[in-house]
């Protein structure tokens, strides 16, 4: 299954899981045999505070339309208070990303347990809706990454050099 | 305090901490290729005093970067630091990047330094000297004299200062400053924060657009200090010299701003030595201003044993969906 929108628009969404929590929420959904949209990658990442912003912008600028971390509830992380850091990390990264005008809602952090294999079909399922509606990022995007980009609509959004 | 008077107290303590001992070496500011292009400098002699330290309203540099390495060498070296550069030397001394043992402190006064691209913006070019005259800057050139109101000549950090106090310091010159943060410099990011996304990507195009990735503003920042950064490595898809592509644009500011965000003090050297005048400070001062919303008032630089409000958490901590929530509204 892939979440498409009327205008045939298949987002790239890539999810950085948790080896502990989502990760395994993620396989038990499979073995729940819930689905969940094919057009999701899954990397798998030992602890969601691995991840830095860079992991975030390179997954756009690789082809990215939407960018999901997932991690233990706070207070039950495997390595006691990653998490902590990742929330206060991600919630900046995001605002920055929306001060720069880049639409926020292309990035998320959820936490799913490893029990929540229901939570994590539906999270995926929601995000990558919200995702198609969105349409392709163009605002993030490297014009030599996207062998798409004509297809896509994406042009290189450079400004004219004048200040605003 | 006048420069001319604080730069007369530096000279005569400089000599008489080289004298005594006390000190092996001084950082201060030398002339560079121009009156107004003036760079920090190591003098060993007094005669080497006399021949190159000066210090008048172009002397913004902030030496505190530099006590990094001149730290690390044998003997003990005397910095002058103005209040900003005290903020950036606590942020330093907090990450032990100073061996603070061979750094003599002494914090001067400051009323604001000037900014040339500001004076040669109202018109004045040719520019050999400032001096002060009451509320207003005496500009020498190559064509006469010219005045400004001070004001219109200061550089935008002095124009909304966070602090007249050293947070920290082995002796001052004149008096104790007082702390009188100026919350007038979040206006700018509060004003690009009520701009739709559109508009303020818009914004942001525009200036990071002139972006000629010199690198100036990492390398001048006193709180980018790492050995190994992650733009001169050529994995990180990001360590060209220009930029190739607007992606790379944006990703190189977040990046910047991000890497510094809960250490940066604002001391507003990124802006100053932008050739291209980007307003850096305003990516810096998001940050400041989100971690001040979010997490509660936080100064880095301010207290030496304060914890950076990145490598911190509490539980009741605002869930990172608060960025989407308070867009909406
Ligand atoms: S980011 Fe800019 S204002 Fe902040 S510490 Fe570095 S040079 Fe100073
Ligand atoms: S100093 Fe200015 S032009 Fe140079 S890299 Fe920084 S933002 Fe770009």
């Amino acid at each position: 299954m892939q979440v498409k929108e009327a205008t045939g628009f298949v987002p790239t969404i890539v999810a950085f899981c948790c080896n502990w929590c989502s990760y395994a929420g993620a396989d038990l959904s499979g073995t729940n045999r819930l689905s969940y949209p094919a057009n999701v990658k899954i990397i798998r990442v030992p602890c969601s505070c691995r991840v830095n912003p860079i992991f975030f912008l390179r997954a756009f600028q690789r082809g990215a339309d939407g960018v999901i971390l997932c991690g233990c509830h706070p207070g039950d992380c495997h390595y006691t208070t990653g998490n902590y850091y990742t929330r206060r990390r991600m919630t900046l990264l995001f605002s920055m990303l929306d001060y720069l005008g880049i639409e926020r809602n292309r990035t998320r952090v959820e936490w799913v347990s490893a029990a929540e294999g229901q939570k994590f079909a539906e999270t995926m399922r929601s995000f990558a809706e919200e995702i198609a509606a969105l349409g392709p990022n163009r605002r993030l995007a490297d014009l030599r990454c996207r062998k798409d980009a004509e297809e896509a609509g994406i042009t290189d959004e450079r400004g004219s050099g004048d200040a605003v | 305090m006048r420069y001319d008077e604080i730069f007369a107290a530096m000279l005569k303590r400089a000599k008489e901490l080289l004298a005594d001992g006390t000190v092996n070496r001084v950082i201060g500011w030398k002339r560079g290729e121009f009156s107004y292009d003036v760079t920090p400098a190591v003098f060993e002699t007094p005669e080497e005093l006399d021949a190159g330290f000066v210090y008048d309203a172009f002397c913004g540099a902030n030496v505190s970067k530099y006590l990094i390495r001149e730290s690390e060498k044998p003997g003990r070296i005397l910095c002058f630091l103005k209040p900003c550069d005290s903020f950036s030397f606590n942020q330093l001394l907090t990450e032990h990047r100073i061996r603070r043992e061979n750094v003599y402190a002494v914090g001067i006064p400051c009323e604001g330094m000037a900014d040339v691209k500001r004076i040669r913006a109202a018109g004045i070019d040719g520019i050999t000297g400032i001096r002060e005259e009451g509320e207003r800057f005496i500009v020498s050139t190559l064509y006469g004299e010219e005045s400004m109101d001070r004001r219109e000549a200061l550089a935008e950090r002095c124009l909304c200062c966070k602090s007249k106090r050293h947070p920290v310091f082995d002796e001052l010159i004149g008096d104790e400053g007082e702390d009188a943060p100026d919350d007038a410099r979040f206006a700018e990011v509060a004003r690009l924060e009520t701009m739709t996304a559109e508009e303020r990507f818009d914004f942001w195009r525009g200036e990071l657009s002139r972006c000629i990735r010199c690198n100036a503003c990492r390398n001048v920042c006193p709180a980018c200090t790492c050995e190994n950064c992650v733009f001169d490595n050529p994995a990180s898809g990001i360590s060209q010299k220009a930029a190739a592509d607007s992606f790379e644009e944006s990703m190189y500011h977040i990046i910047r701003a991000f890497h510094v965000a809960g250490r940066c003090t604002d001391c507003g050297e990124c802006s100053r030595v932008c050739p291209e005048n980007i307003p850096l400070h305003l990516l810096n001062r998001k940050f400041i201003k989100d971690i001040d919303e979010l997490y509660g008032a936080y100064r880095a630089g301010d207290k030496a044993d304060a914890r950076n409000p990145l490598v911190n958490f509490t539980e009741g901590d605002a869930e990172a969906r608060i960025v989407h929530e308070r867009g909406k509204a």
